[in-house]
């Protein structure tokens, strides 16, 4: 293992992030405000309770899940396209690195960002709802888990990009509506029986139904379910990546 | 003498079909300045990010110090500090931290001392703290080819170290190249220039058309190169070139008008002084004088001729 160049890549990517730190953390910050008012007081005035828990609380697991989407697709294919974009991904390609390393560096430090954004998240929901947690372990694990998995999904992302455009589709036309579709701020079981099955095909299901388990014991599927497809579409992107680093597909001429 | 790096029977074709380099066979022997010397879209590049692992060959095999750039990438790259043709920087970054970050990137321990001298050296001290994107184009090459140096390889490679560099950075650039073949380092660099080559390099690499088409020292390459023609127009026709001057091996041409004499630019003399007077002996006399040089191009052409 070249751990001085796991340390290398996840340093300088994790510096670009301080660089952008205001903007990293002030937009999610704000954009979660905004659902609480929207979502919590105006709706949720009208929601009383979910299963025993107040709407306010019931979509913070959710809440903290999309964020935690959209920021790990973001932040990892940013990372890797950006150097693709610029043409300095040779050194990178021409430093004795195995492609796990490669992976490690950028996949890690996309998902650190984005588990510190969860937690800033978490501590705003806090300012507005009272909040307990059921299993902090299972929350922790869910966080990590879902974090690693779409910042590999995000890197897969930016390597198959060949514009900015496409950077964007991705998290604009998959990951928001999955998201929105995915029960973050509702329970499934409000939706008639046709559409929950169709439902059952989206991952964000599982993850926030684990998630939210995890907050308040209350779940759309059993928690075991939720765990065991994060972890298959985790191993799914990692073939992906696997394949992306044996043929240099579009990495390498 | 032990070569360091050897590649062999190597073709790439690319994705859009071009085939770039055509069954190349080359040696690079330790410690030499090897100049791989050819016109646009030689494949001088293709080459170079082949063995550094940038391209991916489609045939053929290479080997760094015995090491497999494929089977072996490890090893053979760690070996390899490389400057590309294009400039390109991490802009946001200062030249302090990319520099270091590339000596990470190698797997090398943190050496603050050893990036400073190199940062010296290429006269980037005082920009440490600079972020790139603030530096002129020249300052941006030193950059790259500090990232190359920062973490002490035994092959370097510049592809087209000169190009939109003045005066002197190219001195600087060749002082440190020199200070590095001395101590023991291989250099390969690539240029369009034969007085690039004939200044820095021990061997010369031609390559046209993805072909290695010559590959020799440098003094016996110069030799080739220094051949001129000086062409006499004339001022009578002659049907063949008289015997007194057979000793310096005229050639007749323009239906008898002109008269070719070609010599060693670069010999201890080249006779054109005895030519002149063997001349006026005859009572051959002349109009008026030209003298040509055989460029590059003329020289590619030729070798290029010879092949097929
Ligand atoms: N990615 C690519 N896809 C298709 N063709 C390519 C690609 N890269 C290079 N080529 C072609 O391969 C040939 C060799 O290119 P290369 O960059 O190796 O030349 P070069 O000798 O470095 O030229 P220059 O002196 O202009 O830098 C050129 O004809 C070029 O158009
Ligand atoms: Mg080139």
């Amino acid at each position: 293992m070249n751990l001085r160049a796991i340390a290398a890549i996840y340093k300088f990517e994790m510096s670009r992030t301080a660089r952008t730190l205001l903007q990293s953390i002030v937009s999610p910050v704000i954009s979660t405000s905004l659902y609480f008012v929207v979502f919590g007081a105006a709706i949720g005035s009208r929601i009383s309770e979910i299963e025993g828990v107040e709407y306010g609380a019931f979509i913070v697991p959710g809440l903290i899940m999309m964020m935690l989407l959209t920021q790990s697709v973001a932040n990892a294919s940013f990372g890797i396209y950006f150097p693709r974009f610029t043409g300095t991904i040779y050194e990178i390609l021409s430093a004795p690195v195995s492609y796990i390393e490669i992976v490690i560096g950028y996949v890690g430090a996309a998902a650190t960002k984005s588990i510190i954004l969860g937690l800033i998240i978490l501590a705003t929901a806090w300012l507005f709802v009272p909040i307990r947690i059921a299993h902090p372990v299972w929350m922790v694990t869910f966080l990590v888990l879902t974090a690693v998995t779409f910042s590999l999904f995000g890197f897969i992302i930016g390597i198959w990009a060949d514009g900015f455009e496409k950077l964007q589709v991705v998290p604009l036309l998959i990951i928001t509506p999955l998201t929105f579709l995915g029960g973050s701020f509702y329970s499934i079981s409000v939706l008639p029986p046709v559409w929950q099955t169709i439902t059952l095909f989206n991952p964000v299901v599982y993850l926030v139904s684990g998630f939210r388990w995890a907050f308040f014991e209350i779940a759309d599927v059993g928690v075991g379910i939720s765990l065991a497809m994060t972890l298959a579409f985790l191993a799914a992107c990692m073939v992906a990546v696997w394949w992306i680093f044996r043929t240099g597909y579009r990495l390498k001429n | 003498m032990q070569s360091v790096i050897s590649v062999s029977n190597l073709s790439k074709t690319y994705a859009s079909g071009f085939q770039a380099l055509k069954s190349v066979d080359l040696d690079i022997r330790r410690g030499e300045i090897f100049a791989l010397l050819g016109p646009n879209g030689a494949g001088k590049t293709t080459l170079i990010s082949i063995i550094c692992g940038i391209v991916n060959p489609s045939e053929g095999k290479v080997s760094i110090d015995g090491a497999d750039i494929i089977d072996d990438y490890r090893a053979a790259r760690s070996l390899i500090g490389l400057v590309p043709q294009e400039l390109t920087t991490d802009a946001f970054e200062t030249v302090w931290n990319t520099v270091t970050f590339s000596r990470g990137l190698f797997g090398k321990p943190k050496n603050p001392a050893h990036v400073e001298k190199v940062l010296r050296e290429l006269s980037l001290w005082d920009k440490k703290d600079s972020k790139i994107m603030t530096l002129s184009g020249g300052m941006k090459r030193r950059v790259m080819i500090a990232k190359a140096l920062s973490h002490e390889p035994q092959i370097l490679f510049l592809d087209e170290p000169t190009a939109g560099v003045d005066v002197g950075l190219r001195k600087d650039m060749w002082n440190v190249v020199r200070a590095l073949r001395a101590s023991g380092v291989t250099i390969i660099l690539t240029t369009h220039y034969i007085e690039e080559a004939e200044e820095m390099a021990d061997r010369i690499g031609v390559i046209n058309g993805g072909r290695i088409i010559l590959v020799e020292g440098k003094s016996e390459l110069m030799h080739k190169l220094g051949q001129k023609q000086l062409t006499l127009h004339l001022q009578k026709k002659l049907d063949a070139v008289p015997q007194d001057l057979a000793v310096h091996r005229l050639t007749l041409t323009n239906d008898g008008h002109d008269l070719v004499y070609s010599y060693d630019t670069q010999g201890e003399r080249t006779g054109i002084t005895a030519l002149l007077g063997d001349l006026n002996k005859a009572g051959i006399r002349f109009r008026d004088l030209e003298t040509t040089q055989s460029s590059l191009e003329d020289i590619f052409v030729g070798l290029v001729g010879q092949k097929q």
